[in-house]
C-alpha cells in the first residue's frame, strides 16, 4: 500500500474570510491523496449511509440488503480478479459454496462464534485459491474459463462424496445469529444479520478500494495490459496474478460465510453453475472492474428474481416458464448490455455525470 | 472532486429512495383494525403460508395436498369460517429445492406477514427454515413431513408434526417384517436424509441385524437408481423395504423389474399412493408397464382411513368436500392427507379461542393437542416436549389401486426398545357439520 508524498512546501496559513475553507480543502486534499484515509473515509460514509437505510427498511428488505451485501463481497472479489489484472473467473461459485461450508462447519458441529468462523472462511478459501491461482496464472482466455467452471462444477459435488461430513444434497443448517441484547427485544432478526453482512461487505471495500490505489493495483493493471512489457520491467507475473487469486478468492469465501449467517444453510443445489454464471452476469452489467459497479451487480442479482417473478404472475405465465425465466432474463440481460453498453451500469453513470460536469464547465 | 460530490449525492439519494420504497411496501397486518391480535389475523381472517413442491421430484402427487386443503377451509369459510375469520392459505413453490423453501418462507413471514406456515411439504426442505421460524417465533404447524426433528418441543417449540413420526413407522413396519418375514434375507432403500435415515433406525430397531443385508442410499434429485437396485439384488434381499418418495418407488420398481428382481415390497405411506405411483410408472416407462400391476402386493401402513374406503363417513365427506370445493380431484390418499391435515389445523384454531395469538395457537397444542379426536386412527402425541403428531399405523396392503388395512391400530414411541401396543379407542364419527367443535 503506497502512502501519498505530502506537498512539497507546506501551504501558508490560511487567512482571511475564506480561510475556513481553504483549510478544509487542505484537509480535504491530503485525505483525498492519502489511500488509506481516503479509504477509511468511503467506508465509514458508506458504513453511515447503509446504518440510516437498515433502521428504516421492513424486514423482507433488511433481508434483501444481506443478501446484497455478501453478494457484493463476492462480486467486488470478482471484479478485481476480471477487470484490474485481466483473469476471467467461472468458478466463484465454488468460493462462496467452501466459504458457506466452513461456517457452518464450525458453527454448528464446532461450535464456533461467528466472527473467528468468518475469519476461518477467509482463510480456507485463501488456502483454496492458492494452487487454482497457481494454476489459473498459466493459463489465458477461454482455457483459464473453461479451467474455472470445471472448478466450479467439481467442488460442489465433493458435498456428495463425503456425505457424512457435508450432509450431502440435504446440506447442513446453522441456527439464525442471535440478536444481542443491548438492542433491545424488539430488535428484528433480519437487520442484524443485515448489519453483519454489511460490515463484511464494507471490510471488503476496504481492502479493495486500498488494493486499487496501491502498488499492487497498478502492477495488475500493467499485468493485464501487457504481460510480456510488464515481466521485462521487472514484474513477477505469475505471483502478481496468483495473489490476485488468492485475494479475489478470499472475498468470495467472506461472501460464502456470510451467505451462510444470513440465509442459514449450505446445500450443493444453492452452488450450481447458474450462480457462478450469475456472479459473471452481475460484474459485467454492473460494469467490469469498478467497486461500484459490484454494487450494481449486487443489486441486480437480488432484485431480478423478484422482477421477473412479478412479471411472471401478472402475465400469467406457466410455472415452467415463470421458474426458468429468471435465468432467461439474466441471459437477455447480460447479451444486452455487453453490445449496448460495454461498461455496464457504472459505465452508464459515469457518462451521465461527465455530461453533467461538462455543461456545468461549459457554462 | 465535483464528480465524487456528485456521485455521493446521488447515492444518498438512491439510498433514501430505497428506504422510501422500504417503508411505503404494503403491509399486510392491518394492525388498525378491530380483532387483530397479531400479524396475518384480523376479525374475517386468518392468512398461512406454506411451501410446496408444486413442479419438480417431489411434485407427483404431493403437488394435490395443498389445494386439497385448501379445498377443506373454502368448505369451512363458506359456513362461517372460525370465529367468523375465513381462513386463507397462501401456496408458494420451492420445487423441493431447499435454497428456494428458505427464499419463499422469508417472503411469506415478512411480505405477505402470514400468522403462520401450515403443512411446509419435505424433510430436507423444510429442516433449512425450522431455525429462522422458530427463533422469529412462528407457529410452524403440522408440518407435512414425517421427520422425527420436528418431534421436540424443546428445543423447536413453535414446530408441530403431524403425520407418524418415521422412525414410529419403521418400528411398526419393522415388527411385521420380523413376525411374517423370519430368516429372510432384508434390504432397505431409503433418501439420504432425515426421512430415509429415521426410517431406516426404526427397522433397525426391530430387524435383527442380521436379517438385513443391504442398506442402498439415494440423493433425492438423483435420476437413476440403477447401481441401488442391483446392489440389493445382488444381497440376495428378499424383502425390500423402501422410504421413498413417489418418483422414486417408481423409478425404483421399474429398475427391479428391467433387471427380473421381484421382491416383497415394504414402502412407507409417504411413497405408495397407488394412483401416484401407478402413474408414475406408467410415465417413466414410456407407456410399456401398466402401473398398478407392478406395486400389487406391497405392504404399507396408514394412520388415516383408507382413501378406497367409501363406507367410512369420514371418506364421504372429504369426497363431497373434493367434489365441491377441489374442482372433483381424483380423490387419492394426497387429497384425503391433506383435508385431514386441514381439518387438524381446524380444530386448533377452535380450541385457541376467539382471542388469537400466535402463543395461543402453540399453546393450545401444547395442552390440549393430545385429546383431539378425528380422522386419525390413533390419538397425537402432543405434549410440551412431543410435537410428532400422530402415534401410530395400521398396516395395510396395495390391493390393485386401493389400500386395504389389516391388523390391529399399532402405537409406539420413536426411541428404540419401547414397546409397541394396540390401540382399541376407536375412531370417531366426523361432526354432522364436518366442522369440529372441539
Amino acid at each position: 500500500m503506497s502512502a501519498a508524498t505530502p506537498p512539497q512546501t507546506d501551504p501558508p496559513a490560511p487567512q482571511g474570510p475564506r480561510a475556513p475553507g481553504r483549510a478544509v480543502g487542505g484537509v480535504l486534499g491530503v485525505a483525498r491523496d492519502t489511500t488509506i484515509l481516503r479509504s477509511l473515509a468511503i467506508v465509514v460514509l458508506a458504513g453511515v449511509v447503509l446504518y440510516i437505510v437498515s433502521e428504516s427498511l421492513s424486514p423482507y428488505r433488511n433481508l434483501q440488503l444481506a443478501n446484497g451485501a455478501y453478494l457484493f463481497a463476492a462480486l467486488a472479489g470478482l471484479t478485481m480478479l476480471i477487470g484490474l489484472s485481466g483473469q476471467v473467473s467461472l468458478g466463484h461459485g465454488a468460493f462462496l459454496a467452501a466459504g458457506a461450508y466452513t461456517v457452518s462447519l464450525l458453527v454448528s458441529k464446532e461450535g464456533w462464534a461467528l466472527a473467528p468462523s468468518l475469519v476461518a472462511a477467509v482463510a480456507v478459501c485463501c488456502v483454496i485459491g492458492l494452487p487454482v491461482g497457481l494454476a489459473a496464472s498459466r493459463l489465458r482466455g477461454p482455457y483459464l474459463a473453461g479451467a474455472t467452471l470445471a472448478f466450479a462444477v467439481g467442488l460442489p459435488a465433493l458435498a456428495d462424496k463425503f456425505p457424512n461430513l457435508f450432509g450431502g444434497e440435504n446440506g447442513l443448517t446453522i441456527n439464525p445469529p442471535v440478536v444481542p441484547s443491548w438492542l433491545g427485544t424488539n430488535f428484528s432478526l433480519e437487520e442484524w444479520q443485515a448489519w453483519i453482512a454489511c460490515l463484511g461487505a464494507l471490510i471488503v471495500l476496504l481492502v479493495l478500494l486500498n488494493l486499487y490505489r496501491s502498488g499492487l493495483g497498478r502492477s495488475l493493471r500493467a499485468v493485464r495490459d501487457d504481460e510480456i512489457a510488464a515481466s521485462l520491467c521487472g514484474l513477477r507475473v505469475g505471483r502478481m496474478k496468483t495473489l490476485a487469486f488468492v485475494v479475489s478468492a478470499g472475498c468470495a469465501g467472506l461472501g460464502g460465510g456470510l451467505y451462510a449467517a444470513v440465509l442459514n444453510l449450505a446445500t450443493p443445489s444453492a452452488f450450481s453453475i447458474t450462480l457462478s454464471l450469475s456472479l459473471l452476469t452481475g460484474v459485467v452489467v454492473g460494469g467490469l472492474g469498478s467497486l461500484s459497479g459490484a454494487i450494481w451487480g449486487a443489486a441486480l442479482i437480488v432484485l431480478l428474481p423478484n422482477w421477473t417473478s412479478d412479471l411472471a404472475h401478472s402475465l400469467s405465465l406457466s410455472t415452467n416458464v415463470s421458474d426458468n425465466l429468471p435465468q432467461a432474463v439474466y441471459g437477455i440481460v447480460l447479451i444486452v448490455v455487453i453490445l449496448a453498453y460495454p461498461g455496464g451500469i457504472q459505465g452508464g453513470v459515469r457518462a451521465i455525470v461527465s455530461l453533467i460536469t461538462r455543461r456545468r464547465w461549459s457554462t | 472532486m465535483k464528480a465524487r460530490i456528485v456521485i455521493s449525492a446521488l447515492a444518498v439519494t438512491a439510498a433514501l429512495a430505497v428506504a422510501a420504497c422500504g417503508s411505503s411496501s404494503p403491509s399486510k397486518s392491518s394492525s388498525s383494525s378491530g380483532g387483530a391480535t397479531a400479524p396475518g389475523v384480523t376479525a374475517t381472517s386468518i392468512t398461512f403460508g406454506t411451501h410446496q413442491p408444486v413442479t419438480g421430484p417431489a411434485a407427483p402427487g404431493y403437488s394435490e395436498i395443498a389445494p386439497a386443503s385448501q379445498a377443506y377451509f373454502d368448505y369451512v369459510n363458506a359456513h362461517g369460517g372460525v370465529y367468523g375469520r375465513k381462513i386463507h392459505l397462501i401456496i408458494k413453490n420451492d420445487m423441493y429445492d431447499p435454497t428456494l423453501t428458505v427464499n419463499v418462507v422469508h417472503q411469506l413471514v415478512l411480505q405477505d406477514n402470514v400468522f403462520g406456515i401450515f403443512e411446509g411439504l419435505g424433510t430436507p426442505t423444510h429442516t433449512k427454515v425450522v431455525g429462522f421460524l422458530n427463533s422469529s417465533k412462528i407457529p410452524d404447524m403440522f408440518v407435512a413431513s414425517g421427520c422425527p426433528c420436528w418431534d421436540n418441543g424443546s428445543t423447536q417449540p413453535y414446530t408441530f408434526g403431524w403425520q407418524p413420526n418415521y422412525t414410529i413407522e419403521g418400528k411398526i413396519l419393522g415388527q411385521y417384517i420380523k413376525q411374517h418375514f423370519a430368516g429372510q434375507k432384508v434390504g432397505v432403500l431409503y433418501q439420504d436424509d432425515d426421512f430415509g435415515q429415521g426410517g431406516l433406525a426404526g427397522i433397525q430397531a426391530e430387524v435383527p441385524s442380521s436379517m438385513i443385508v443391504s442398506k442402498q442410499p439415494y440423493q433425492s434429485g438423483t435420476t437413476s437408481l440403477a447401481t441401488q437396485i442391483t446392489a440389493l439384488k445382488s444381497s440376495g434381499a428378499k424383502v425390500l423395504v423402501m422410504f421413498t418418495v413417489p418418483i422414486y418407488t417408481a423409478i425404483a420398481r421399474l429398475t427391479a423389474f428391467t433387471l427380473g428382481y421381484s421382491p416383497q415390497l415394504v414402502v412407507s405411506n409417504v411413497g405408495i399412493d397407488p394412483h401416484t405411483v401407478g402413474d408414475l410408472l406408467a410415465t417413466v416407462s414410456k407407456g410399456k408397464a401398466k402401473g398398478d400391476a407392478l406395486i400389487d402386493g406391497a405392504i404399507t401402513d396408514g394412520y388415516l382411513p383408507s382413501f378406497s374406503d367409501t363406507s367410512s363417513p369420514w371418506i364421504q365427506l372429504f369426497m363431497k368436500i373434493d367434489k365441491q370445493y377441489d374442482h372433483n380431484a381424483p380423490f387419492d390418499g394426497n387429497v384425503e392427507y391433506g383435508m385431514a391435515n386441514g381439518y387438524t389445523l381446524v380444530q386448533a384454531l377452535v380450541a385457541a379461542g376467539k382471542h388469537l395469538t400466535r402463543q395461543d395457537l402453540v399453546n393450545v397444542v401444547d395442552n390440549d393437542g393430545g385429546s383431539w379426536k378425528g380422522p386419525g386412527l390413533v390419538p397425537f402425541r402432543y405434549t410440551k416436549t412431543e410435537h410428532g403428531g400422530y402415534s401410530g399405523v395400521q398396516m395395510a396392503k396395495v390391493v390393485g389401486t386401493k389400500i386395504v388395512p389389516f391388523g390391529s391400530i399399532l402405537m409406539t414411541q420413536p426411541t428404540a426398545g419401547t414397546a409397541i401396543t394396540t390401540y382399541s379407542g376407536g375412531q370417531p364419527t366426523p361432526p354432522a357439520s364436518g366442522i369440529p367443535s372441539n
